[in-house]
């Protein structure tokens, strides 16, 4: 036991010592958070579009102002042909185009019906979707006050409630998402170049040579990065709460279980690459590669896995960091408990065994 | 100035703040001589090379090299100066070939006369069956003896070898020093930098630089009798010992 | 209870990094492996310090064998590998505390046994491993391979890329190392090293050229050996090698070793055949060989 210590204490000289490591560590995860936070977002806010009203009559003009008044759109532009459309679209400015008709009141009492065309600069596809969404309901909306009073005889009136983030925050998608990037990449490449590290100064040599088992270097290896993904985790979890005001709906006690869990998952996909790489290079490599990318593209992350190619669907599957996110947005947006989540729990659990026993089965103890 | 000095250094210092890594130094360097340049690690002798490939600026002194002043004409000195090291000379993932190609391509030479010195290496070297092998699967000796060839690519008039020969076979080391030899006669100026005497045994004469002074410099032979000794090793040690 | 070596062989893909090697260290022995680069030392090495499994043959060390006994030459041998392979961001005392804490042992317990060391890199004790010297380094590595008191101690290259000052207090050290029981096994590619071994392997390509003491290596040298001097080296090589009664003409620092092919070989001959050749300044006389003559002559 002795030993052991001997061996964690020096390892935590190696990571406190690194000074630019664990700044990267401790800062990156806060930028992250930060980041996807305020900058990066799915939501619309003061949206620059054009107006082309080719009847300029009381209607239009209502509707219109409805649409300034709205904290989605601001009107950057008035153009009076069709031709200049094409010249402020390229201008790059202006993100969408109301072109109202002709007569437009006159149609729309005459033949109870008159037409808008919106037209959006769908290089951005999610934001052109957005936009024009954001304008029919607002379009759907003028239209209910139209008609009140009036007697249709039959109506489907959709009354649609945003469960669990109802003001459609991102920050409720991101937050357990960097969450899970950063546990993976604090645990898995962490443990990985450390472990490389030895072999590359050729100080495993040394411990080969020594009557330190196996299992003992390499628990020796995870304790010090289970402690600092943890921290992490903390840290995350604090930000979301403070600065985003993003409630943790479920219990924090199956949180932190869960995070564990996942943690352990990662280191032992650490020590499996360590197992595989030579240098710190190779392992890092391995790590960005093999872990990180499919932990952002596959997961259901940022993409919906629902809407991948059946392959892709099929492949998410195997990626440990899908059920964990399912497992964390559960908890943190949904408030469920175990009950809801066993089958994930469970699913990961087998994946960390799996790779734990890999990775014993893997750990040489000899040079090649 | 001597025209025959293919190397003058006058009162050369370095100093890196409080420290002074290069402490005064001068001596001359005959054309054709083969110059040993000895020191322990850590004595100046790293940093009084790099004043002299002109890579790093004098505190104060002159230095000339191949009639250049190190500090005014320092691009003029790395033109007519060829540099092998043990740690790095060659790529160890390209071909003995791809090499010697590279490098003429990097000392600018025309692609017709890559073609040609390549082909002449070869041959002079007897590594016809090896020319498209990698240069990492040789035996240190001969990528030595490549490194060694690649270095004169450009025809310079000095070459500076940094531990040439260490820790490869006897045979080949002989080898080695044969060729050092033949470049020599033809007239061009060696200048090694070694801590290893039995690399020094081989030079025409020998500095010894102990903590940034130059503390002897003259044959082996008259090292050998002056300090009453059999090696150089034990010229070394003498010297040493008297610093401490 | 010293090494025992039999019929070890090992290749790498096609590569057969040693080729049958045998030999024996006594207990308390200090046992020179002497060759270039490349020659197999560092594989004979891994071998023995269970690092690597050899294809053919068998080993022992501290009489234990090296495959299925592995975990105990892991208790009872120290190893210094041929880089320097300490933590390079921890102080130095706190890399002899890490490798001490590894074998169970405290710095207290055996500081007799490194005490000459280590009290001349103690003033430095928190200074970072990665900003000594080559020599201090190289007695911080030595001290954490002896820390625990090994039985055998494995030095692969100790003192490359050592100042001839430290290198000669390394082997002053490994003296009085031997002289309290440990056998040591040590690699060099320098030939002046091998007359401080008690006896020693000549190795090369994987080979065993000649086990014996460095005495009677240096004796066993079949031929009358000269050196030959003269004004201009350059061209005397080249005549030497043209000359039909040359067996063998090699660089030695400032002279060239000479032997004949001809058993009743007169210095005079030669001395004549290179005044014909315009040569000035001709020294030639006999001289004692040493190990690198005898490993040249054994590997040509």
């Amino acid at each position: 036991m002795k030993r052991f210590i001997g061996f964690i204490q020096k390892e935590f000289y190696h990571i406190l010592r690194d000074r630019r490591s664990l700044f990267i560590l401790f800062g990156m995860p806060i930028a992250q958070v930060l980041l996807f936070g305020f900058a990066i977002t799915n939501e619309i806010n003061n949206v620059d579009i054009a107006i082309l009203d080719h009847s300029k009559d009381a209607t239009t003009k209502e509707i219109i102002s409805k649409i300034a008044a709205s904290k989605y759109f601001s009107i950057k532009q008035v153009i009076d042909n069709e031709a200049a459309i094409a010249t402020a679209f390229k201008k790059g400015h202006i993100k969408a185009v109301l072109n109202f008709e002709n007569d437009f009141s006159k149609k729309l009492i005459s033949e109870n019906k008159a037409t808008i065309q919106i037209l959006t600069d769908a290089t951005d596809p999610n934001t052109a979707n957005t936009i024009s969404n954001y304008t029919a309901s607002i379009l759907k909306n003028y239209q209910e006050d139209l008609n009140k009073g009036a007697t249709l005889s039959y109506q489907i009136v959709p009354k649609t409630r945003l469960a669990y983030n109802p003001e459609l925050k991102s920050v409720f998608m991101f937050v357990p998402g960097v969450m899970t990037v950063i546990l993976m990449l604090v645990s898995a490449m962490m443990t990985s170049i450390s472990i490389t590290r030895e072999k590359e100064l050729g100080t495993m040599e040394i411990l080969l040579v020594s009557p330190l088992k196996p299992f003992q270097v390499i628990i020796g290896k995870v304790v010090p990065y289970i402690l600092l993904a943890v921290i992490n985790a903390i840290i995350i979890i604090l930000l979301s709460l403070f600065v985003f005001k993003m409630p943790v709906q479920g219990s924090f006690f199956l949180l932190g279980a869960e995070s564990i869990l996942f943690i352990i998952n990662a280191l032992s996909l650490g020590i499996l690459i360590s197992t595989i790489s030579t240098s710190q290079q190779t392992a890092m490599m391995i790590s960005l590669m093999g872990l990180m990318l499919p932990v952002i593209l596959l997961s259901g992350f940022i993409f919906p896995i629902s809407s991948m190619p059946l392959p892709l669907q099929l492949l998410s599957h195997i990626i440990p960091a899908k059920w964990f996110i399912i497992i964390i947005k559960g908890i943190m947006l949904k408030g469920v408990g175990i009950e809801y989540l066993w089958k994930e729990t469970l699913i990961l659990i087998g994946m960390t065994l799996f790779f734990i026993a890999l990775s014993i089965k893997k750990y040489k103890i000899r040079l090649e | 100035m001597n025209k025959e000095n293919a190397i003058t250094v006058k009162d050369l210092t370095k100093t890196f703040g409080a420290f002074t890594a290069v402490n005064n130094i001068s001596f001359e360097v005959g054309r054709g001589e083969v110059f040993g340049f000895l020191g322990a690690n850590g004595a100046g002798k790293t940093t009084a090379m790099k004043m002299l490939i002109g890579i790093l600026k004098p505190t104060s002194g002159i230095a000339t090299v191949a009639n250049f002043d190190v500090i005014s004409h320092a691009e003029d000195v790395k033109k007519s100066i060829g540099y092998m090291s043990q740690r790095f000379s060659l790529y160890n993932d390209l071909t003995i070939k791809e090499n010697i190609t590279f490098f003429g391509g990097i000392y600018g030479l025309k692609k017709t006369d890559i073609k040609v010195k390549t082909q002449e290496l070869i041959e002079e070297l007897g590594l016809h069956d090896e020319a498209n092998k990698l240069v990492g699967a040789l035996p240190l000796g001969w990528k030595q003896k490549v490194a060694f060839s690649v270095s004169l690519l450009h025809n310079p008039q000095i070459i500076f070898l940094d531990e040439p020969t260490g820790g490869v076979d006897p045979i080949t080391r002989r080898q080695f020093w044969e060729m050092i030899y033949r470049e020599a006669h033809k007239g061009k100026t060696i200048f090694v930098t070694t801590h290893y005497m039995d690399e020094a045994e081989y030079c025409d004469r020998v500095s010894i630089m102990v903590e940034g002074k130059i503390e002897a410099l003259d044959t082996p032979k008259n090292l050998k009798t002056q300090y009453k000794v059999d090696t150089m090793n034990q010229v070394f040690l003498k010297l040493a010992r008297n610093i401490e | 209870m010293g090494i025992s070596v039999k019929n070890i062989s090992k290749s790498y893909d096609k590569v057969m990094a040693l080729k049958d090697i045998s030999f024996e260290v006594k207990p308390g022995e200090l046992f020179g492996l002497i060759g270039p680069d490349g020659a197999g030392k560092t594989t004979l090495f891994r071998i023995l310090t269970t690092l690597l499994i050899a294809d053919k043959g068998e080993a022992t060390v501290a009489g234990y064998n090296v495959i299925k006994e592995y975990k105990s030459i892991r208790n009872h041998v120290g190893y210094m590998p041929g880089r320097f392979s300490l933590y390079q961001d921890l102080t130095v005392e706190e890399n002899l505390n890490f490798f001490a804490t590894i074998f169970g042992t405290t710095i207290q317990e055996n500081y007799d046994l490194i005490k000459e060391i280590y009290v001349q890199i103690e003033p430095f004790k928190d200074r970072r491993a990665g900003k000594l010297s080559g020599g201090m380094k190289q007695k911080l590595a030595l001290s954490c391979a002896l820390i625990h008191k090994p039985k055998v101690l494995f030095l692969d290259e100790p003192t490359t890329g050592v100042d001839p000052v430290s290198r000669k207090e390394f082997w002053e050290m490994l003296k009085r190392l031997q002289k309290k029981g440990i056998t040591i096994l040590v690699s060099t590619p320098y030939m002046d090293e091998a007359a401080l071994c008690d006896r020693i392997a000549l190795i090369q390509n994987g080979n065993i050229l000649e086990i014996d003491t460095p005495e009677v290596i240096k004796n066993s040298f079949p031929k009358t050996l000269f050196k030959v001097k003269a004004a201009e080296t350059f061209k005397l090589i080249q005549d030497l090698g043209s000359y039909e009664l040359t067996h063998s003409a090699y660089p030695f620092g400032e002279y060239i070793h000479f032997t004949s092919n001809n058993v009743d070989f007169n210095a005079k001959d030669l001395v004549q055949y290179l005044e014909s050749n315009g040569h000035t300044d001709i020294e030639v006389n006999e001289t004692a060989p040493t190990i690198e003559d005898t490993f040249m002559e054994l590997s040509k």
